[in-house]
């Protein structure tokens, strides 16, 4: 690719300024696969966006951060109760394990697991454990997610077409 | 003269002469009246006596003569008449009862003499009977002492005690002077004299074997009495002062495990013989009884008997020691086989990935380099170096390929492929360097040709590439054919492989491929060399087109891994070649066949596939799966409606739903229960959805329940697209789900 004129300088420009960005979101997505953060269902997810439905990614995972958060705070109330009703406690975690393995977050999942036997060997102190332990989780892979959406709108807004160059990026 | 009654004797009184009378008479009176009190007393004693009349009459024939002497006692001085009359009475009776029992003597006296004779006889018999069971308990005597020592030689399988104990029991048994063994030597042509009862190392004595008496002997399987003279018997000094004891020499066969057939008793012709040689003592009487033969005769063939079975019993220790012997080896060498296989396994491996990865990376990196600016001089470097190291990565490949074909550990992968396809690919690779070099490619594939075969599809291009490749290869103009079509019997034409035959079948077909090109042709002679590997044929042409040798003979043994075979005509140098290879293939299944081009068209728009406006209902009570699940099937193009519990499922479901995927672990009404309703409220199947559970668990109790309330199958979450895309095509066209994860 050889620049010829001046509008062909700026296009390239621009075309580097946004393969850098483009290189980034690769390399992030990749590192939140490498370190297990998300597994091959965020790739499934991406997959399920196209053209009749653009958005698709990003409104699953708000559904499921605002799903978290009111499912936390419900966990959080019903462990400080004092006669815990553990099979609440349960169906709970098994809602919030499902969701975080339709969204392919793997670390939030694994925990949910592990949280799930205390709550059948009806362990108080070890459920508080792993309570702390996937709001932790949770957080992190919230936060990992929003940066990864802020680094796609930094692209989008640093492309004259938004549109075409966001789905080319997350079918990639 | 007065007349007196008195009678007067005869004669006169001479006193002494009458005394004597007298006494006479008195004693005879006396001892004839005892007579009768002994008998009777004596009788009495015993118990029978059969003869008591006459015993009667001769008492009373006594007892009267005893009267007249008694009465002959007054007869000798002057006795009146009545003494007379009594005399004359008494002598008149008593002549009478003598002559009664003369009579009767006649009669009784043979008989008396008759019992003496029988009791002569019952004596004589008696001696005899005794002498016989003398002689019947010797014989059992004998028949133990057999027993015994044919108990003694079978119960062991040592060769030296079985003769040597043979030897000691016969000599005591028979009370033997003598008993020696002689055993053919090794040569077959002497008897050596190996064992003998009394001396206890006999020295080497040895006989020839062709000895007359020896021949005699070994002729006939009885026991021969033989002359003490001759070489066999002459062990020992004579010992007898007048003459030495019978000898009886005896043959025992020595027999060879040879010479017993697997249904016949062993043959006796061909035989090797001892000699075993008896000597009574000298000085006695004695000789051979026929029991005594009998019995030698007897130990002979039991010590034949044992003597096989110690025989037997050696060879087949020794056998066992060889093949123990054997084993070990056989199980070093399998060993060092097996060591050296895994160092040649890893170092291949190790090699492999080693070789590969720079091989690789120059490819790779080399090509992204042709796509940088270069000058032309640069351009033409690059590709060089790419061109090299493509032709070093394939070498290594092959010789890979090549190491595994060779120990047999290449398996074909089989699989259904579409083979005009093949022919194609192989024919669009081909062409454009073929018309570089200004060639013209033909293809033509017969008509009859199965569109679709099953077999190793990787490895038939392989093979059809590089046989295409060589044609290009070796042609710098003309043209090149390729045709393929069915093999039948008659289009097998080569001589050099006579003996493969197309083995006709209902599963199979024969591929029959010919390429044919008019280039620099092949050297009959050099033909078979060509699928040798790593052999050049060392002509100009060939020299300069590279090649390692090895494409041909990779080629030939992934068509006989094929069942196949493969070969080249070729009439000359400068007039072309021919390569023909035949490859046996599965034929597909009709099922299958049709299977297939639903697939590939599914494959190709997975959007718009057949599940456009399918009507799917998904109940789910999690936001977030509900949420993908829709975008899943949407994705797909289905018309999705989706409910968060059982009771809105049920209010919603109806006939144009043609799937309900419902989240197993749902609260509330089970899910079980809604698939039951279901099935309820459409009793007929065409109007019924499909009913699939979608689950987090894959235990079988989970897939149990789900079968038995009626589902039509059973996912496993999370859902992938294919495997949505596999679920609802499968659905859709078995009505049940065959697999259900």
């Amino acid at each position: 690719m050889r620049p010829v004129s001046e509008k062909g300088a700026k296009e390239k420009a621009t075309m580097d300024a946004v393969a850098q960005l483009q290189r980034q979101l690769v390399d992030y997505t990749a590192s939140l696969f490498h370190e297990g953060y998300l597994d091959d269902q965020f790739n499934q997810l991406r997959q399920l966006q196209d053209e009749s439905n653009p958005d698709f990614v990003v409104e699953v995972v708000t559904l499921y951060f605002e799903d978290s958060e009111r499912l936390l705070n419900e966990l959080t109330k019903a462990l400080q109760q004092q006669s815990i009703d553990f099979k609440k406690v349960d169906a709970q975690v098994h809602q919030f394990k499902g969701s975080s393995s339709s969204i392919g977050a793997q670390r939030v999942q694994k925990v949910c697991i592990a949280f799930r036997n205390c709550c059948e060997e009806q362990n108080i102190e070890g459920c508080n454990i792993f309570l702390q332990q996937v709001k932790h989780e949770y957080t992190l892979v919230k936060s990992k997610l929003e940066t990864l959406f802020k680094l796609d709108q930094q692209i989008l807004a640093a492309r004259v077409d938004p549109g075409s160059h966001v789905i080319r990026f997350l079918q990639a | 003269m007065e007349s007196c009654n008195c009678i007067e004797p005869q004669w006169p009184a001479d006193e002494l002469l009458m005394k004597y009378q007298y006494i006479s008479d008195f004693f005879i009176a006396v001892a004839y009246f005892s007579i009768p009190l002994e008998l009777i007393y004596f009788v009495k004693k015993s118990s029978v006596f059969p003869y008591r009349w006459v015993l009667v009459q001769f008492g009373a024939f006594i007892v009267l003569c005893g009267a007249t002497h008694f009465i002959n006692l007054w007869t000798f001085y002057m006795h009146t008449r009545t003494v007379a009359v009594v005399m004359t009475l008494a002598k008149v009776l008593t002549a009478v009862v003598s002559c009664a029992t003369a009579l009767m003597l006649v009669h009784i006296i043979p008989d008396l003499l008759s019992v003496k004779t029988r009791e002569l006889f019952l004596k004589n018999k008696a001696a005899e009977l005794d002498r016989e069971m003398g002689l019947i308990r010797t014989q059992e005597e004998t028949g133990r002492h057999v027993r015994m020592l044919t108990h003694e030689i079978r119960s062991t399988l040592d060769r030296h005690t079985i003769l040597k104990t043979t030897l000691i029991e016969l000599g005591r048994t028979l009370a033997l002077e003598e008993c020696a063994l002689w055993m053919p030597t090794r040569t077959g042509l002497e008897l050596q004299l190996a064992y003998t009862l009394r001396q206890q190392n006999p020295v080497g004595y040895t006989v020839p074997i062709q000895l007359p008496v020896i021949n005699q002997v070994f002729r006939s399987n009885h026991a021969v009495k033989i002359s003490p003279n001759c070489p066999v018997a002459r062990i020992r000094p004579l010992a007898g002062k007048y003459m030495p004891g019978d000898v009886v020499a005896v043959r025992v066969p020595l027999l060879h495990l040879s010479n017993f057939q697997i249904n016949d008793w062993p043959e006796l012709s061909t035989k090797r013989y001892a000699l075993m040689v008896l000597m009574l003592p000298s000085d006695s009487a004695r000789q051979w009884h026929v029991h005594e033969l009998e019995l030698v005769e007897v130990v002979a063939d039991q010590v034949a008997v044992a003597l096989s079975h110690a025989a037997i019993l050696e060879e087949s220790m020794r056998a066992r020691d060889l093949l123990m012997d054997q084993n070990v080896a056989l199980d070093l060498a399998r060993r060092e086989a097996e060591t050296a296989i895994r160092a040649r396994n890893d170092f291949l491996a190790v090699m492999n990935h080693e070789m590969r990865t720079p091989m690789h990376a120059i490819v790779a990196l080399s090509s992204l380099l042709l796509e940088t600016e270069l000058t032309p001089e640069q351009r033409l470097m690059v590709e060089t170096i790419l061109k090299s190291s493509n032709l070093l990565a394939t070498l290594i490949n092959d010789v890979l390929d090549l190491s595994r074909l060779e120990d047999g550990s290449l398996q074909l992968e089989l699989g259904t492929f579409n083979l005009h396809a093949v022919f194609k690919e192989v024919f669009n690779l081909i062409k454009p360097i073929a018309s570089v070099k200004k060639l013209l490619v033909t293809l033509n594939i017969a008509p009859d040709l199965p569109e679709y075969a099953v077999g190793d599809e990787k490895r038939l291009m392989q093979t059809l590439l590089n046989v295409v490749g060589n044609a290009v290869k070796f042609s710098k103009e003309g043209s090149i054919s390729i045709t393929a079509f069915l093999a039948k019997s008659e289009s097998l034409r080569d001589s050099r492989a006579p003996d493969f035959f197309l083995v006709p079948s209902d599963n199979h077909f024969y591929l029959h491929v010919q390429v044919k090109d008019s280039g620099l042709g092949v050297n009959p002679q050099d033909i078979p060399k060509l699928f040798t590997k790593f052999a050049q044929t060392q002509s100009l042409g060939t020299r300069n087109s590279g090649g390692s040798g090895l494409g041909l003979a990779i080629c030939k043994r992934f068509v006989n891994l094929m069942g196949g075979h493969i070969w080249i005509e070729s009439e000359g140098l400068g007039k072309g070649c021919t390569a023909i290879f035949i490859v046996k293939l599965g034929m597909t299944g009709h099922s299958i066949k049709s299977n297939l081009p639903l697939v590939s068209k599914m494959s190709a728009n997975h959007v718009h596939a057949n599940f456009t406006g399918l009507k799917v209902l998904v109940m789910e009570d999690n936001g977030v799966s509900r949420m993908v699940t829709k975008g899943l099937l949407m994705h797909l193009g289905c018309d999705v409606t989706t409910v968060s519990s059982s009771d809105e499922c049920l209010r919603v479901v109806s006939q144009d739903h043609k799937v309900v995927f419902m989240d197993v672990c749902m609260p509330g009404i089970s899910c079980y229960e809604v698939a039951v309703r279901i099935h309820e409220k459409f009793t007929r199947r065409h109007e019924r959805p499909l009913i699939v559970a979608l689950t987090s668990t894959t235990d079988k109790i989970t897939k149990d329940n789900c079968m038995r309330a009626g589902m039509d199958g059973v996912v496993l979450k999370p859902v992938s697209l294919d495997k949505m895309r596999c679920v609802l095509s499968d659905l859709l066209e078995h009505g049940v789900l065959l697999e259900a994860i």
